[in-house]
């Protein structure tokens, strides 16, 4: 009987120095598929290697065998030994690696739970694999349900909808004020790495420019460069609050950096535009009564570690969801594997059926060849049709037995009492 | 026959108001275009009903009170089934819908009395004159539920909450946007209106303006409407200073709308507009 088999690491057991031995080089995926492919035991095979997981999937006679085997190809391309990194493997069977791939799949293995990217790397392992030949009927179709899982896991729950970092919570909220980011101009008082993150996450997301402000001049023109902004100096703050519409605060500075005062006095030119600020700076460097301001919002730290928390407590919720989509998915799954095992009796005792007819017909050719050729058609169509029917119970019969232990038995009883093994 | 269309419509409508509202909380997109096409069919129903009334009577179908509530919400639900093509934005409906059913079920409350009509009140310069401010009037309503939505996105905003609402509803640009887009053109329509009913009155009363209470609360709605536009374009005025004055401008509307009729009479007034009252 065939098994479904992963073996593989992540974030979770492997320290990052160790995944990257399998995963440094970029041929590193063809040459496992390459060792795939040669080893007898392993039918079929995919390579699935990330920043956070390295790991294959496998399908074998012998799994044994086929474990081994895999852990030896790996030790040899990332060139350790396997004593070093096989207490860091895990390696899931039949219904566990068919849940822990639709699992993956779908981002409930990550280290962010619900993180998009991992889907379009799994796409892109089976793609190597089906280019390089490796992949056959099983992890066709697991392949395609784990595709399926995913897309049913993403629409069904909202695992993958919210913001679980400080800047792309600033980016959404952004979103949600301004609709989009077009057009948009950023100003960035201060310097910090998640200040900086949050500029560049904007950005990316449409923002216009970027204006970089720094008590010490020449930190913004270095972080003006860093970041493709234009620096200015502390002082043109003021000036700036009339042009941007995001502001960024992130100085160690111990009074408000930005006051009431400032804003207020601002607004009228502004022609109330609404004003963001995204306030990242302990303590505080924006005088937190502006957001009282009418079309002003004023956001510090621990709002957005708020909006976090709350979306991390929905993704922990969501997951059950998840988990239990996943499931059931892999409960179908399981049962088409085992259809698998009635197939092979299934092909002989259709071909038994149409070696008959064959037989048959050309016993009968002499009485057939005064027929016209519409007669003959139509007797042909009449004796496969009745073999058709004749075996299409027992089929069923077989099929509808796949889950029970007794299985074995009904093949056993089918196999003789149409004789299918003495055939040739 | 009437009776039949107008239940119809008012049960179809019903039934896609409960699917829409029912929308925000499950967030299915099969759930929202099946709703939104039985408040389109039950859109159809109503126009038949009106069509039929206007067959029947020769005027636009405000003679009473019940009538002018039916159509009023008749032209909330025509403007928000063309705004939604324009603005693609789902949850409008869930405000919009409710809100012109709930006029619906107002109107459904009062007796229908089938009055014979002054034969001023037949001509199509008239109905001209009516439907066009009853659009007017729908496209400020949906400026008015979109105000609304803006507050209600802001105060999630504000003050932090980023609750069920906060992320149903749209970003606060988009809900100024579909405001401001609905007051122009609601301000145009009803502008447009109000120039064709003063000559239909040159015409037939030989004055373009006669100080009638309805005349002189709809100047006052107009001049409220074009204060707010005023202040958007000249004065910059945007977000919630606008989704407040938009607020305040509404229920100037809503009364001029109800209470003049009802409370100050005149000959817009729907007791004046039936034959037998002025015998």
């Amino acid at each position: 009987m065939i098994k479904i088999i992963n073996i593989g690491m992540n974030h979770e057991t492997a320290p990052v120095e160790l995944r990257e031995c399998l995963a440094s080089e970029q041929d590193s995926v063809l040459r496992t598929l390459g060792a795939i492919r040669n080893i007898d035991c392993i039918k079929e095979g995919l390579f699935i290697s990330t920043c956070n997981r390295v790991e294959a999937l496998i399908t074998s006679d012998n799994s044994e065998e086929a474990k081994k085997c895999m852990i030896s190809a790996m030790s040899m391309i990332g060139n350790i030994p396997e004593d070093d990194f096989s207490s860091n493997l895990y390696t899931y069977e039949d219904m566990d690696a068919v849940l822990h791939i639709f699992r993956v799949a779908s981002s409930l293995d990550s280290l962010i739970t619900g993180e998009p990217q991992i889907l379009g790397q799994i796409k892109e392992a089976y793609a190597e694999a089906t280019r390089e030949k490796t992949a056959g009927v099983i992890l066709n179709r697991l392949m395609h349900r784990a595709f399926h899982v995913a897309k049913r896991v993403r629409t069904e729950t909202f695992i993958c909808e919210s913001a679980v970092s400080v800047s792309y919570a600033a980016v959404e909220l952004a979103k949600k004020i301004f609709y989009e980011l077009k057009g948009k101009k950023v100003l960035l008082v201060g310097a910090g790495e998640m200040a900086e993150l949050a500029a560049r996450h904007l950005k990316t997301h449409g923002a216009e420019s970027i204006v970089v402000a720094n008590r010490t001049f020449d930190k913004a023109v270095r972080v003006a460069e860093l970041i493709e902004a234009k620096p200015v100096s502390f002082e043109e703050i003021e000036s700036q609050l009339y042009e941007v519409d995001i502001i960024i605060t992130s100085t160690a500075s111990k009074e408000y950096v930005i006051t009431y005062e400032q804003v207020k006095k601002s607004i009228r030119k502004r022609r109330n535009r609404p004003l963001f600020f995204i306030d990242i700076g302990v303590p505080r460097n924006v005088q937190p009564e502006i957001n009282s301001l009418s079309n002003i919002y004023v956001y510090d730290v621990d709002d957005l570690k708020g909006i976090i928390r709350m979306n991390m407590d929905r993704r922990q919720q969501e997951g059950i969801k998840a988990e239990r989509i996943v499931r059931e998915e892999a409960v179908k799954f399981e049962k088409w594997v085992k259809t698998l095992a009635v197939v092979p009796t299934i092909i002989s005792l259709k071909n038994k059926s149409e070696s008959i007819i064959q037989a048959e017909l050309k016993k009968s050719n002499g009485a057939l060849s005064e027929m016209t050729s519409e007669q003959k058609e139509a007797v042909i169509t009449l004796t496969t049709s009745i073999a058709e029917k004749i075996i299409n119970d027992p089929i069923l019969y077989l099929k509808g037995k796949v889950d029970r232990p007794t299985l074995d038995l009904y093949l056993d009883m089918t196999r003789k009492l149409f004789n299918l093994d003495q055939d040739n | 026959m009437e009776n039949v269309l107008y239940y119809l419509s008012l049960f179809l409508e019903l039934f896609a108001s409960l699917g829409l509202v029912l929308y925000i909380f499950r967030q299915k997109k099969t759930l929202f275009w099946c709703s939104y096409w039985i408040l389109f069919a039950g859109f159809i129903c109503h126009t038949v009903f009106l069509g039929y009334r206007y067959y029947l009577s020769g005027m636009a179908p405000v003679i009473h009170f019940k009538a002018a509530l039916s159509f009023f919400s008749w032209s909330i639900i025509g403007v928000y089934l063309i705004f939604q093509f324009k603005f693609k934005l789902k949850v409008l409906g869930s405000f919009v819908a409710p809100f012109a059913v709930f006029l619906m079920i107002f109107s459904s409350t009062m007796p229908w009395i089938d009055i014979p009509v002054r034969p001023i009140f037949k001509s199509l310069w008239l109905t001209t004159h009516i439907a066009v401010i009853f659009i007017g009037n729908g496209m400020l309503a949906i400026g008015f539920l979109a105000a609304i939505m803006y507050l209600i996105q802001e105060y999630q905003i504000k003050h932090k909450r980023a609750g069920t609402f906060y992320e149903r509803l749209p970003s606060l640009a988009t809900l100024d946007t579909i405001n401001n887009y609905s007051i122009a053109y609601g301000f145009a329509f009803i502008s447009f209106g109000i120039i064709i009913g003063s000559i239909y009155a040159q015409q037939v009363l030989g004055t373009y303006w006669q100080w009638d209470p309805k005349e002189v609360w709809s100047l006052i709605t107009w001049l409220f409407y074009a204060a707010l536009l005023h202040q958007r374009l000249a004065a910059g005025w945007q977000g919630r200073k606008v989704a407040i004055m938009t607020i305040i401008c509404f229920f100037i509307l809503v009364f001029t709308f109800v209470g003049v009729s009802h409370l100050l009479g005149g000959y817009h007034s729907f007791r004046n507009m039936g034959l037998q009252e002025t015998i």
